[in-house]
């Protein structure tokens, strides 16, 4: 599979990071996020394992960079919208470990009030407009938020998170149709990590580029390294600003890779499909090594400032998992309560 | 004082809307079209323009999903589904998401989009353009449903619908499009969360339920039975019911029947039967409560079946009187 996919992707994917156009203050800031957003995830994963936390939680260690970069770019009244593994989508919005830890523990503290879990998470004053686990849900979604944010003619724009497998859903096919047709100001950004729940791409799929989709609607994409923080930002940023003055559509393909299993603590390595060779690999492309190694070399940053940083993330982890233990429970009365207005 | 008639109830609250509620815009497939949905959306888009009067591509969860964006992005969408068959193809939609956008984000987002459903049957159209499917919308916490049967509703109700801060599956029925009734010239606003079912005929013998198109089965049956104190309810509203006005009718008459324009299983006549025999004396039931509804059968086309597959007021006359003369032991 490894040696498929480079032929296929191109072996010019994986660059070297470029740091030409990031001052020190701006990559620090983006290192702090994908650290915790990490870490939340490795607090999460451990308490899954440890039975603390009940509800599904699917993991995206490995994905950090891709909501890293569009959180950077994110305006006043855009409108994003997640999926099923959207932690990292919805921290890099907020840096809010305290409100993710208690939603996942079902407590009133939490983002969706204790009623959401770790699948339904939200925080409109920064952007995110929320997650949702049926497959492509919120690809229509978010192209309707589109559609407001055309109507409002403010250059807000939305942003959909999907992955690979969402694109087997035929209302991808519809979205990007009515967004082609429509002219909506939205960035579809389909986090390829080349697996659904336990099925590689190529057991599914007769091509690796979901990007094609985009094409057959008149859709401009790009197929893009979904671990290089640095050029993700730069295009992203080209991109974006561009849509903001000229209402269309844009598919971004970002393909990456996630270390765990579909959903919760296990690797599940060799679960359905054998992938521990490729996950060496990917290993070895992971987006916070390439930016913690291209960030010393460059002399942008120390071992002992980064091991600060480290300090400051577990702190603060710990800090609010303690909290979020001691939230409430919602009160019984909600349960109704939330149903109409 | 006026004349007005179900289809043109339907037009005027567009027109309401659409002067009144900037945030208000409505999308689905036939809305620039002559025909598509006969003359409940005329000539909207000539005056209002084709950017709030939008005509869609073929694409149901497409552009389904994309009212429940807009809605949870502020707007106040409705989308036409000429036909509630094709409504099908939107049900992630409506059902997963639009229904539980409140609890789910324990209180913090909604999606109160309306989907409009027509209801469109007989005239040989078979198995899948002849759907109502109301009972399966109802059964499903989160959505309010709506079926309006008198001309002043299928106005006021549509309004009230659009404004509701909860997503609404609206139903109206093309057999009710041309009945009259007298109304104020004005709109009533009624808050959705205050609507009760309608008494639309007092009587002390029996109480009829109807559900939209079966409210005008069940006056048409009445017609022929001047010597019968019958009480006429109208639901209005599927989801949530308010039972008491039925509940109060039932401890009065002590007879019940519902009469239901969809199939039997599951469906919402024996959600009203059951939900009043849980509230009230058995003793006070002077006969066994009966429901009228479909044959659990698709719809055929061939007209000899169709005849006996949709309810005939007929029947309905025959099962009251059977109703009346009826002794429990």
């Amino acid at each position: 599979m490894q040696n498929d996919i480079f032929e296929k992707l191109g072996n010019n994917l994986f660059k070297q990071l470029d740091f030409k156009d990031f001052d020190s203050k701006e990559l620090r800031k983006m290192l702090f996020k994908m650290l915790l957003i990490r870490k939340a995830e490795e607090k999460i994963s451990d308490n899954v394992e440890n039975g603390v936390i009940k509800c599904p939680c699917h993991l995206a260690i490995g994905q950090e960079a891709i909501p890293t970069a569009i959180s950077e770019l994110v305006e006043k009244n855009d409108k994003i919208f997640g999926a099923h593994r959207s932690h990292g989508h919805y921290l890099s919005l907020n840096l809010d470990t305290f409100s993710l830890f208690a939603e996942v523990l079902g407590k009133v503290d939490g983002c969706s009030s204790g009623f959401g879990g770790s699948m339904h998470t939200i925080d409109i004053k920064n952007n995110f407009y929320g997650s949702v686990p049926i497959v492509g849900a919120t690809i229509p979604i978010a192209t309707g938020a589109a559609l407001a944010n055309k109507f409002d003619k403010n250059g807000s724009i939305a942003v959909s998170y999907f992955g690979d497998g969402a694109c087997e859903e035929g209302v991808l096919h519809e979205s990007l149709n009515l967004a082609s047709i429509m002219k909506l100001p939205i960035v579809y950004v389909c986090e390829n990590n080349l697996f659904f729940s336990h099925l590689r791409i190529d057991l599914r799929q007769p091509d690796l580029f979901t990007s094609r989709y985009a094409k057959a609607h008149k859709v401009e994409s790009l197929v893009i390294d979904g671990n290089n923080l640095l050029e993700l930002t730069k295009t992203l940023k080209y991109i974006i600003s561009k849509i903001r003055k000229d209402p269309k559509p844009f598919f971004i393909e970002a393909i990456t890779y996630r270390w765990k299993g579909h959903v919760g603590h296990r690797d599940d390595n060799d679960v359905g499909v054998k992938r521990s060779e490729d996950l060496k690999f990917w290993k070895s492309k992971y987006p916070i090594k390439r930016l913690t190694e291209g960030m010393i070399k460059n002399k942008l940053i120390s071992e002992n400032e980064i091991l600060e940083i480290k300090n400051e993330i577990n702190h603060k982890v710990d800090s609010d998992w303690q909290k979020a233990l001691e939230s409430k429970f919602p009160t019984d009365n909600l349960l109704i309560e939330k149903v109409y207005s | 004082m006026k004349k007005l008639k179900y289809s043109q109830g339907i037009l005027d609250a567009f027109h309401y809307l659409l002067d009144h509620h900037k945030e208000f815009f409505v999308i689905g497939q036939g809305l620039w079209s002559p025909w598509y949905v006969g003359s409940t959306m005329k000539d909207l888009d000539k005056k209002y323009g084709k950017e709030r009067v939008i005509d869609s591509p073929v694409s149901e969860i497409g552009v389904t999903g994309a009212a429940v964006g807009a809605s949870i992005a502020g707007y106040k969408p409705l989308v036409v589904h000429p036909r509630v068959d094709f409504m099908l193809l939107a049900v992630d939609q409506i059902v997963n998401q639009a229904a539980k956008w409140r609890h789910m984000f324990g209180g913090k987002s909604s999606a109160p989009a309306t989907f409009r459903a027509i209801i469109n049957r007989g005239g040989e159209q078979g198995a899948q353009h002849s759907q109502s499917l109301h009972s399966w919308f109802a059964h499903i916490p989160g959505l309010k449903v709506v079926m309006p049967y008198s001309p002043k509703d299928a106005r006021d109700l549509l309004i009230s619908s659009v404004l509701a801060d909860d997503p609404v599956v609206f139903m109206d029925d093309r057999w009710l499009y041309d009945e009259e009734e007298s109304v104020e010239n004005d709109f009533e606003l009624i808050d959705l969360r205050q609507v009760k079912p309608n008494i639309l005929k007092e009587g002390n013998q029996i109480t009829l339920v109807g559900i939209g198109h079966s409210s005008k089965i069940i006056m048409d049956a009445i017609g022929s039975l001047e010597n019968i104190s019958a009480e006429v309810i109208d639901l209005r509203l599927l989801n949530p019911i308010d039972y008491s006005v039925i509940i109060d009718s039932v401890n009065k008459t002590g007879r019940l029947i519902v009469v239901d324009g969809d199939w039997s299983s599951c469906g919402i006549a024996s959600e009203i039967i059951s939900s009043v025999c849980e509230e009230i004396n058995p003793k006070s039931f002077k006969s066994k409560p009966v429901k009228i509804t479909l044959t659990d059968a698709p719809a055929p086309t061939s007209k000899p079946l169709e005849d006996i597959y949709y309810i005939n007021p007929k029947t309905v006359t025959n099962k009251i009187l059977d109703s009346i003369n009826e002794k429990i032991d």
